[in-house]
């Protein structure tokens, strides 16, 4: 039966199958209270938890996202039904964590992760395609280092410890959003006062941390293997995603076409380019979308975790430093295109330059047993 | 016959490594590759059956798996 299952989590049907629910769920958030076109934003989920635990102190972005740490427990769940919890670490971890860090500042230049890229272009965000674009660019880099030999090298089992710890700190997170706590922070006004209740959240993150360990589900993965194999398993799940989340938005009358003022988004294309371009690369050279790492993590990947940890240290930095875009703004009927400032390109190209550098440094010989 | 080990490698590492592998090999070849997760055999069997090879996968008591891959 459970062999069964996976075969069927791991055809082509499954994971259409599995993208489809994803999409659908997505929307289904943003109905019930998360903020437009980001019913699902790893990334910015991740921003708005380093917010509510006061790493950074910009108001509006303030919330502790129960979606984040149910992704990992559903995850978590799934792995244990399976037989696939296996702690394991040492595939660099330091590395993992500044890829995690520059991934996080890419995404807040473009104002979203792959995942919100692909909801945003569902609800009709045009500027969406342009940041998809970068983050193939990106990718397209990254599999360049695949190609030339770049790994960060092999992972080992490890004790019970190091696979329990990151599903135990989203069982804290949980119980915090449950108990919230005075020292917790809350955005009075902006996207992070926008939510679904706390158990739709939670119900809603842990079907698709379910569904997302069955099928290896990788927004970043699904460019990859296109590129890398001509490989579309995941790209199909992903249109899949695409196609379910933009008939539901029409549906909900949810969908306006075009570039300015969309919905916590700005239309400065070079940004929304380069922005996706260094998360895109960064995801590749670390294995995995921000979705995917924190399905890893649930399965007991310790290197997945610091990715994680990576990430919301970056988008505290994004928020202490003023690296994160402002979206655009129409003030007095006069579309002001928003964007990041000067501070934020200076980290994306700096971003840039070291997974760059990551690239050519971590090229191996690879070694084949005879 | 040639053995990959791609035990422990990040996706999509082991993918990779058994393609580039597979499509050196001359036909009637044979290769094994060893995998360490679910994920990686999937991967890789669903690669040796994209390059028109036959591959089957066994359990190996290290809780990894032994892919056994056969150009025809």
């Amino acid at each position: 039966m459970r062999e069964r299952l996976t075969r069927l989590f791991a055809s082509r049907w499954g994971i259409i199958l599995v993208g489809a629910v994803i999409g659908v769920l997505g929307v289904l958030l943003r109905k019930l209270g998360n903020p437009a076109n980001m019913g699902i934003c790893v990334a910015c989920f991740e921003r708005d938890i380093a917010g509510a635990l006061g790493l950074h102190r910009a108001a509006p972005v303030q919330y502790l996202r129960p979606e984040i740490p149910a992704f990992v427990l559903g995850s978590l769940i799934a792995a244990l039904a399976f037989r696939e919890f296996k702690p394991r670490t040492g595939s660099a971890p330091i590395l993992r964590f500044l890829l995690g860090a520059f991934a996080m500042i890419g995404a807040l230049v473009f104002l979203g992760c792959p995942w919100r890229a692909l909801f945003r272009l569902s609800g009709g965000d045009l500027n969406a395609l342009i940041g998809i674009a970068g983050l193939a660019a990106g990718i397209a880099a990254g599999v360049a280092f695949l190609r030339g030999g770049y790994s960060l090298g092999r992972a080992a089992p490890a004790r019970g410890a190091v696979g329990w710890i990151t599903p135990g700190l989203m069982l804290g997170l949980v119980l915090l959003a449950l108990i919230r706590p005075s020292f917790l922070i809350r955005s009075e006004s902006g996207p992070g006062a926008m939510h679904a209740a706390i158990g739709i959240s939670l119900a809603g993150g842990l079907l698709v941390g379910m569904l997302a360990q069955r099928t290896r589900f990788c927004t970043m993965g699904s460019v990859r293997d296109v590129i890398l194999a001509r490989d579309t398993h995941l790209l199909s799940g992903v249109v899949a995603l695409l196609v379910a989340a933009f008939l539901l938005n029409l549906a909900f009358g949810f969908v306006k076409f075009g570039f300015g003022a969309q919905p916590i988004a700005h239309s400065n294309a070079l940004w929304n380019f380069l922005g996706m371009v260094l998360a895109g690369l960064a995801y590749a050279l670390a294995g995995g979308c921000p979705g995917r790492q924190l399905f890893l993590a649930g399965e007991g990947d310790g290197d997945a975790g610091i990715f994680v940890l990576g990430m919301l240290s970056g988008a505290a930095f994004a928020h202490n430093f003023g690296l994160a875009s402002k979206p655009d703004a129409v003030a007095n009927g006069v579309l002001q295109i928003g964007g990041p400032a000067p501070n934020g390109q200076l980290a994306v190209l700096l971003g840039l330059a070291f997974c760059v550098a990551v690239g050519f440094a971590m090229r191996e010989r690879w070694e084949v047993k005879r | 016959m040639t053995t990959i080990d791609a035990r422990g490698l990040s996706c999509p590492e082991p993918v990779l490594r058994a393609r580039r592998a597979m499509q050196g090999l001359a036909p009637g070849g044979d290769l094994e590759v060893l995998v360490e997760t679910v994920t990686s055999r999937e991967n890789v069997l669903r690669t040796a059956r994209a390059l028109g090879c036959a591959a089957e996968a066994e359990a190996t008591p290290d809780g990894g798996f032994r892919l056994r891959i056969h150009k025809p």
